[in-house]
């Protein structure tokens, strides 16, 4: 399951900093995709509605805004979480990446290229927090199984593919990092 | 690992020279969705362009007595509120119904409610602002004088007297019923062996795109035309709707469907806050926007199934089939959904029951009634999984009963694989259909009789799996007999248009629509074979009103097989053609030449004679050195419609293996197959990926979704957490085979494939179940989804 790992979010930093915590706007700053970016933002934004709103970052998806599909997940700093459940202003000082930035350093290309083989999306719709979501297992387990891969997938909706083709996707990607050893 | 190769399969019937038939191309859209480059409605933005947010009814019924939206109005961004009364000055209200089911009848509905909410959801007022929270803090700020009225809820009792009819001026809460009768089903029932009657129920469920609706609708007055941003599967369709009920005429809508965020039948209905949006864009004269967000797309997209079907098997102790019996029941909701109805699920039940045996003797009886809930509508698969969950519920009740093994009796009743043209007990025709065949592959991939003596063994250390099946039928491709016959403007035709470029590439605009399955990557194989270029210099363009020909979109399993046939056909006209200019250039004869791989050659030798491009560079820009009189045509339209059949039939069959915990009532599937014969497969990939999706949406509604409702009409779990989706953790691994037999309809003999999955998924989970519990004399199981609770109490535990 990937999930907000509130060690990672640091609320007291808006304290911290000597913010009106009652004003409707606060300015914040963060890294994005290895862009500083500083903004006035309104304190109820939801952080995916910061990326795609402010930012124009629309590959981040809104699926539910309640944290179960998965469709928003992203990375703060370097951890996978629902950008739904942020809010924009939690996330002062953090460094944050997108699909956009993974997809344009290349850190995902061989997930990219595996998923477009295997065919492992349809509508596309999931596909950058479910490639999100692979990335992070992969990081941390180098030869997960398939039932282990279903699992860690299991916080990404996906009504298109049935999720084999996906599961199939990330083992072999797994198996070629392995070998590439 | 299980990446699919790129060589050719050897299941093409077509033989070209370089031919991408039959082979796994990847999708042209793959690299851009995998960047998160895609283009969904809701990343449009557009100058000027604004929010709304719809306040929706917090009753299943009641009369709007006031609205005072004084302090909406002043609240900040908030740029207009508009009411019902004041949005039907704009938009005129729809009735949902068609003339060929006769009877059917439905109430006006309007984009925003009047005076009168029908179901919980229903939109009673518009507030639009500069964003969509500044919307919604307006909507809270909206006082709504309900008196709330009496609800219909419960199907059963829609049609007694003692309850209110929803809408008086229709008389009673009677939406459609159609009764049948074929051959002498009380003969049939009389020379039976053994009967067994059961009631199947099927939970109410949804579509949950991953993507909620979403539209953006810009109306310019200063050339008067409406462009809409349209999250659909049949833009041509919606263009006509926008038009006929904002009063413009149909060149003065666009269209314009970009990608799609998963589809499966819910985004092919008009949604009365989607017609309220593109008014809202007419009234104010700028561009509106409105994204359903999840709440309200459980509460306003529509909803799937809800059947109670009574029904009834007669079999003799040989294993013969000798009549079938159904009466189902469903509940649509307060208005039959526009413009293809809610009548259509439970006719296509009628037709589908029995339909893969040869058993003449069938009596049905579908009612379909009004109730305050949300709408219900066509959803992938259309009728299959009920049908199809009925009939072989029933056949592995039989067998039971007569103990005779389930696969044994279905070979003593399908329609024999050479009994073909055949006609099923409700009319159905068929035109070749593979039961036997399919039925043989998918035993011989489970392993069927190892896969029961392990069964077997297992059951005596208490262990209990199951082992059940599903053969089914399916409706593709199909005709005007679907919805252009009722008086419903929804194109049956599609078609392509080819152009060819100065560089030789081929740009091809189809009318039918990607959501997904793989459209425009079949459109391209069609097009690169039957022309002659390599697929890379084909490039598709879909969904544009503006720009594409008049077509019906995507749905009803009909993009390959009609879009791919149109596309088909044009490639070779366009070849035709372009010959044509190479035989006049090369003074050879055109009946000479072929194309291949992008070059002229010599059709008997393959001699490479002139590249295509060349071709192109003399008839763009040298005109002046062909012959007098010579006039190149590098554009071509070709359409393309069945005529022959109303509907390509396919056929398949699944089976499922489970395994249940008969403390917990858990059920743990441990794989799945499916043998399916979609006729031509044009792309393997992309035919399994569609069989394995619908599966896995199958499961679903066997296992875990169902929209819940209180006797108030209140929907109980509108949102993900309490309503249950399948997930990647409790899938199983999904094996799929083909069969082959291309229909005649086309010269490519490709028939659909996508609601296959779905169809069958339900009943051979159902099946396998029932089947893992009868050594402990369960109650059998038939009232979907088989949540836990329900199978402890069919055992008996609770």
């Amino acid at each position: 399951m990937t999930r907000c790992v509130p060690g990672a979010i640091k609320p007291w930093k808006i304290a911290a900093a000597g913010l009106d915590m009652s004003a409707r706007q606060l300015e914040i700053s963060m890294r994005i995709n290895g862009e500083a970016v500083s903004a006035h933002v309104e304190v109820r934004k939801t952080l995916v509605d910061f990326l795609r709103d402010n930012l124009s970052l629309t590959g981040t998806h809104v699926g539910c805004e309640h944290g179960v599909c998965g469709a928003c997940t992203v990375r703060l700093n370097g951890e996978a979480v629902r950008s739904c459940l942020l809010l924009a202003v939690q996330c002062g000082g953090a460094e944050i990446e997108t699909i956009e930035g993974l997809a344009d350093s290349g850190a995902i290309s061989d997930l990219q290229a595996a998923f477009q083989r295997r065919n492992a999306l349809q509508c596309g719709y999931c596909t950058p927090g479910m490639l999100i979501s692979a990335h992070e297992l992969l990081a941390s387990d180098t030869a997960p199984s398939r039932s282990v891969i279903r699992e860690h997938i299991s916080g990404n909706y996906c009504r298109c593919t049935g999720y084999q083709a996906i599961v199939d996707a990330i083992e072999q990607v797994a198996q070629a990092r392995a070998t590439a050893k | 690992m299980k990446i699919a190769e790129d060589v050719a399969s050897g299941l093409s019937a077509l033989d070209r020279p370089n031919s991408y038939i039959g082979r796994s191309v990847p999708r042209p859209n793959l690299e851009r969705l995998t960047q998160g480059r895609g283009q969904y409605v809701s990343d449009v933005v557009l100058p000027r362009m604004v929010h709304v947010a719809y306040l929706r009814s917090p009753h299943a019924h009641a009369r709007i007595k006031n609205i005072d939206a004084a302090r909406a109005k002043s609240a900040p961004g908030v740029v207009a509120v508009v009411t019902g009364a004041e949005l039907a000055k704009v938009i005129s209200p729809w009735v949902g119904v068609l003339t060929h089911l006769k009877g059917i009848k439905s109430a006006p509905q309007h984009a925003i409610a009047v005076d009168r909410a029908c179901w919980q959801g229903e939109a009673v007022c518009a507030v639009v602002a500069r964003s969509r929270a500044e919307a919604e803090d307006g909507c809270a700020l909206i006082d709504v004088d309900y008196e709330p009225l009496p609800a219909v809820t419960d199907a059963e009792t829609a049609l007694d007297r003692a309850t209110p009819v929803i809408h008086p001026d229709l008389g009673d809460n009677l939406t459609f019923e159609r009764t049948l009768v074929a051959g002498d089903p009380d003969k049939g029932f009389a020379a039976s062996d053994a009967v067994v009657e059961a009631t199947f129920v099927f939970g109410r469920h949804t579509g949950v795109t991953n993507e909620p609706r979403a539209i953006v609708a810009d109306f310019n007055p200063g050339e008067q035309r409406l462009t809409v941003y349209h999250s659909t599967q049949a833009p041509h369709m919606m263009q006509h709707l926008f038009a006929k009920h904002l009063g413009l005429e149909e060149q003065q809508v666009r269209v314009i469907t970009k990608d799609v965020g998963g589809s499966f039948g819910i985004k092919v209905h008009t949604y009365a806050d989607e017609m309220a949006t593109v008014a809202l864009a007419k009234l104010l004269k700028r561009p509106v926007k409105f994204v359903a967000d999840r709440f309200e797309s459980f509460i306003t997209d529509i909803h799937a199934r809800d059947h109670r079907v009574r029904a009834k098997i007669g079999a003799k102790k040989d294993g013969t089939i000798t009549a079938f019996e159904i009466d189902d029941l469903t509940g649509i909701g307060p208005y039959s959904v526009y413009p293809r109805t809610s009548g259509i699920e439970a006719n296509q039940v009628v037709n589908l029951v029995g339909g893969p045996y040869t058993c003449p003797n069938y009596r049905a009886l579908a009612r379909v009634v009004f109730q305050n809930k949300n709408v219900m509508c066509q959803y992938r698969a259309v009728g299959h999984p009920i049908a199809t969950a009925v009939t072989e519920g029933l056949v592995e009740l039989a067998a039971a009963k007569i103990g005779m093994d389930v696969v044994e009796l279905r070979r003593r009743n399908l329609i024999a694989d050479d009994a073909y043209p055949a006609v099923g007990a409700a009319g159905i025709k068929f035109e070749k259909l593979s039961h036997h065949a399919s039925l043989d592959k998918i035993l011989a991939m489970m392993d069927y009789q190892k896969l029961r003596a392990e069964q077997a063994k297992l059951r005596e250390r208490g262990i209990y799996r199951g082992i059940g099946f599903a053969s089914f039928i399916e409706v593709t491709n199909p005709s005007a007999a679907f919805y252009g016959v009722g008086g419903a403007r929804i194109s049956s035709q599609d078609g392509a248009t080819l152009r060819l470029d100065a560089t030789g590439a081929v740009f091809v605009h189809s009318g039918v629509t990607e959501q997904g399955q793989g459209a425009e990557s079949v459109l391209a194989q069609c097009v690169a074979t039957s022309f002659g270029v390599p697929i890379e210099r084909v490039r598709v363009v879909t969904g544009d009103t503006d720009h594409t020909p008049y077509g019906g979109g995507t749905w009803a399993s009909r993009a390959a097989g009609i879009g791919g046939e149109a596309a088909w056909q044009a490639g070779k006209a366009l070849r035709a053609n372009v010959l044509a200019a190479a035989a006049s250039i090369l003074q050879a004869d055109p009946k000479a030449l072929d194309i291949r791989a992008g070059i002229i050659v010599d059709a008997d030798t393959g001699r490479e004679r002139i590249p295509l491009e060349e071709v192109a560079r003399v008839v763009y820009f040298r005109p002046d050195t062909l012959p007098p009189g010579f006039q190149a045509e590098f554009m071509v339209t070709r359409h393309y419609v069945p005529r022959a059949w109303p509907f390509a039939f396919t056929n398949g069959v699944q089976a499922s293996y489970l395994e249940v915990d008969t403390k917990t009532g858990l059920i743990q599937l441990l794989k799945h197959w499916c043998v399916e014969d979609c006729g031509t497969v044009i792309n393997p990939q992309l035919v399994d990926e569609q069989i394995r999706g619908g599966i896995v949406q199958g499961i679903g509604a066997a296992l875990y979704e169902h929209c819940l409702y209180d006797e108030a009409g209140q929907m109980l779990n509108g949102n993900l957490m309490d309503y249950l989706l399948p997930m990647a953790n409790e899938m199983p691994d999904i094996e799929i085979g083909h069969v082959v037999t291309p229909t005649a309809d086309s010269e490519l003999g490709a028939k659909g494939a996508g609601e296959a999955g779905t169809a069958g998924a339900p009943a051979s989970v159902m099946n396998a179940l029932n089947d893992a519990l009868r050594p402990l004399n369960a109650t059998p199981l038939l009232d979907m989804p088989f949540t836990p609770e329900r199978v402890l109490k069919a055992l008996g535990r609770i």
